[in-house]
């Protein structure tokens, strides 16, 4: 028998970006909350603390700050009538664990949507008609505008310190910004970042093509900064160390840094850690839910009812609850119906390394996670698919997020993995190389989804999250055509070398190599019951007390980050619940 | 890299450390650590192995990994090698951690094949992928090399057969050779890398050579210098200078 414990107005199931946000929201609107976390109690003073943080083996070799796999995974296959494994290892996405889940890891690139990335599936139809989309492509509309979105994206970056310029604020094009990005209501919080030299290179290689660079967008702080919430940060001394660490320096936006201090200490809000929720309880019917269960520190099951549950895990785990709980019928890829698990799709990410001679300081151990130069001209509307041959577009830039030896040092072509050679083909790679990467979009599609497996199990006993996906024509296409313009750009530099990565026809997703932590879909929001599982609220559909705003509810993969999409999703459903669903619970939007 | 380039001193240190005679005299010499007392009368230049005494690998294991990892990171003009900078204590320390155990991977069966893109599939913790793997390689070694085992072997046998371990061409008894070649390859690159509080880069001497900074974590006065090279050495976690 679980133990029930006192009832609470919300549940809250994660404490990353989206349990921060919800929780101070709806803390604010003076309802009593509830965070259950599945790990440990994190703090930049306590557990980020320099130097230890910064240790490359327990980081990134042994995955200190990221989820265990060994209590819970995914299987992966790479399409219907294959047989799935489990990913054993940490490989190509990274989920987070304890308080500030992939928020504290992850690297601080901080984008907004591009407005025509939310109309996608009617830009390309009013653009192109119905058949430039290959069969299978199953994108959607976003059922949310970028204005109605605008004032919290806007939020989110005054949250997080948001280090950039604007490249067209009140609908006039500013110099040095994103020309191509929607209308910002005001200025980014904080100017851009220093540039480091690969970036600088880069904006002149951008230029000289024709190109508009802009600074990356980075919730890595270029200056002391207050946040709204009163949350102070320190500017960001480029120490290195984002990807894969909590901030050392109260730098880059965090749950940890940058909501959570307001939150702890509030009588009407409580944090359990270490308390792993198994499911999302119904009434008989189904139509709505009581509360979770979860197992609390000492792995005894206990009830914890809510009249609001807020699905706040990693997107791949909001949809695995919805699929135990049973909240929403499952897709089945055969027929095309069934809503939950449905438009599972990925980043179509790809690097090109470029080696420069010993007088040429690029020093890869300086970096800031979100730092560096950008161009958007080839993603959002720019691109032609019926020029490129291709169905949406991808951002190029150079990052440099902090490079470490124990993370890998990429060589020269030609450099072996080992011996004499390695050692020599390292020392040169160190100090005098640097990467572009080109983060494309990721369609979705009818066989790319995401259900229950049949044959694995986590260490609760429930079946384990099955992931069906792999690259289509579509996505190499882009790889292709994308790395090509990176690696013309790099011409213009002359490097001693390249090192390009572009997909080629044949080729299949790899669960090894870390690609991109931005996995989305799979519970997405629409406007229609039949093919999304949440209303544009991030309600779901079937479940009206059950909220999951979360990147799952993407219809498919932009060329961005996801993570200020979701930051502002997450305000957006907040707003919705405060403003309306409390006054009145049950559907936001009549199916 | 060939056996010529090394200096005589250097071929004396490494022949010390694996020609380690079995019986009651190995047993002593193992017990106090390695080097034995001859290597230390005969201590090279270039610096040594502190006494490490594995606690994980046994005697035949321990000479195959001081082989294997002074094949991969050899000393030479570029800077120090695997040995020397305690690589081997590295990996015996790191072989009895919980990550070793599979306590951060998923361990549970159904173990089915699958294609490289899946990953390793197999039902091994790193320790036993490692361990396996070692038995493996020099039951290979013994039955091709007339009964030498992999440590025994000339260097170029032994760089012969981590090439061919890496390009999947030795068919191991129970387990992929690639799979061991490449999980054993990243060990060594860790401890040759990682902060030296774990057990190798003694000195921060593999940070010296690429010209890594360490854990300094503090470069915004630096990012804007674009004519000099970064001019200070490494800091390890304990605060000391390299």
């Amino acid at each position: 028998m679980a133990i029930v414990k006192e009832k609470k107005d919300a549940v809250i199931v994660g404490a990353g970006w989206v349990g921060a946000i919800m929780a101070k929201e709806l803390t604010d609107a003076g309802l009593n909350v509830v965070i259950l976390e599945r790990g440990p109690d994190r703090d930049t003073q306590t557990d980020f603390a320099y130097p230890r943080v910064i240790d490359e083996l327990e980081g990134s070799v042994h995955r200190k700050y990221l989820q265990s796999l060994a209590q819970e995974t995914v299987t992966i296959r790479h399409n219907l009538s294959t047989v799935a494994v489990p990913k054993r290892r940490m490989g190509s996405f990274k989920p987070g664990t304890g308080v500030g889940g992939a928020g504290s890891h992850w690297s601080g690139v901080h984008f907004r949507a591009l407005p025509e990335d939310l109309n996608l599936r009617s830009t390309m139809e009013q653009r192109y008609g119905k058949k430039i989309m290959p069969a299978g492509m199953s994108i959607q509309d976003f059922p949310v505008t970028f204005e109605e979105l605008e004032p919290h994206f806007s939020h989110f970056e005054y949250v997080c310190g948001t280090s950039g310029k604007a490249g067209v604020l009140n609908g006039k094009v500013v110099e040095g910004g994103n020309p191509f990005e929607g209308s910002r209501s005001r200025e980014y919080p904080l100017g851009p970042n220093p540039d480091y030299l690969g970036g600088e290179m880069f904006y002149k290689a951008a230029r000289e093509m024709g190109y508009h660079p802009f600074p990356i967008p980075a919730s890595n702080t270029s200056a002391s900064y207050v946040n709204p919430y009163g949350c102070q940060m320190g500017p960001c001394n480029f120490c290195g160390f984002c990807s894969d660490y909590g901030c050392l320096n109260y730098s880059k936006a965090s749950p940890n840094i940058n909501i959570f201090p307001v939150l702890r200490g509030r009588k009407n809000f409580e944090m359990r850690t270490l308390a792993q929720v198994l499911k999302v309880n119904l009434t008989a019917d189904g139509k709505m839910a009581t509360g979770v269960n979860y197992l609390d520190a000492g792995g005894q099951e206990c009830e914890q009812p809510a009249d609001i549950v807020i699905l706040g895990a990693f997107s791949l785990y909001n949809v695995h609850l919805m699929l135990i709980s049973k909240i929403g019928p499952a897709y089945d890829p055969v027929t095309r119906t069934g809503t939950v698990g449905r438009n599972y799709s990925y980043q179509n990410l790809n690097r090109v390394s470029l080696f420069f001679d010993k007088n040429v300081h690029a020093n890869q151990f300086m970096g800031i996670g979100g730092g560096g130069t950008a161009f958007d001209d080839l993603n959002g509307n720019r691109n032609d698919p019926t020029k490129s041959g291709f169905v949406g577009g991808g951002v190029i830039w150079a990052r440099q997020p902090g490079g470490g030896p124990v993370r890998g040092i990429a060589t020269a072509p030609g450099v072996p993995n080992w011996g004499s050679d390695w050692k020599k083909g390292a020392k040169d790679a160190m100090r005098h190389s640097f990467y572009y990467e080109v983060q494309g979009s990721c369609m979705a599609y009818d066989d790319a989804y995401l259900d229950l497996d049949p044959n694995y199990k986590d260490a609760f006993g429930r079946p384990l999250l099955r992931m069906t996906f792999d690259w289509h024509d579509n996505e190499i296409a882009a790889s292709a055509y994308l790395v090509d313009k990176a690696q013309e750009m790099c011409k213009v530099l002359n490097p001693l070398a390249t090192k390009g990565d572009a997909k080629k026809p044949g080729t299949h997703y790899n669960i090894n190599q870390y690609q991109s932590t931005h996995t989305v879909g799979g519970a997405i929001m629409g406007a229609d019951p039949k093919t999304s599982a949440l209303n544009k609220y991030l309600q779901s559909w079937d479940v009206p007390n059950v909220f999951a705003p979360g990147a799952n509810a993407f219809p498919q993969n932009n060329g961005y980050n996801p993570t200020g999409m979701v930051g502002a999703l997450a305000y957006w459903c907040a707003k919705a619940i405060r403003e309306q669903y409390i006054k009145n619970p049950g559907p936001l939007v009549q199916a | 890299m060939s056996d010529d380039q090394q200096s005589q001193s250097r071929r004396r240190l490494i022949k010390s450390l694996v020609f380690v005679p079995m019986g009651a005299g190995a047993a002593a010499a193992l017990h106090q650590g390695l080097p034995n007392a001859n290597a230390s009368a005969t201590a090279p230049a270039e610096g040594k192995p502190n006494p490490y005494t594995p606690k994980f690998f046994n005697a035949k294991e321990w000479k195959f990994v001081i082989a294997a990892v002074d094949r991969l990171i050899p000393h030479d003009e570029h800077g120090p090698g695997a040995v020397e900078l305690g690589v081997p204590e590295f990996l015996d320390r790191h072989m009895q951690s919980p990550y070793a155990s599979g306590s951060i991977w998923y361990m549970q069966g159904p173990f089915l094949e699958a294609t490289s893109e899946f990953g390793y599939q197999g039902k091994l913790p790193l320790k036993d992928i490692i361990r396996v793997g070692i038995a493996n390689v020099d039951a290979h070694c013994v039955k091709t090399f007339s009964s030498k085992a992999f440590a025994d072997l000339d260097l170029r046998m032994q760089e012969a057969v981590l090439k061919d371990l890496e390009g999947g061409k030795i068919k191991l008894a129970d387990i992929s050779s690639k799979q061991f070649f490449a999980d054993f390859l990243a060990e060594t690159r860790a401890g040759y890398f990682s902060d030296p509080s774990h057990g190798g880069n003694k000195d921060m001497g593999a940070w010296k050579m690429i010209g890594y900074p360490g854990m300094r974590g503090d470069y915004l006065e630096w990012v804007k210098i674009r004519d000099k090279p970064y001019p200070l050495g490494p800091v390890d976690l304990a605060g000391r200078r390299g």
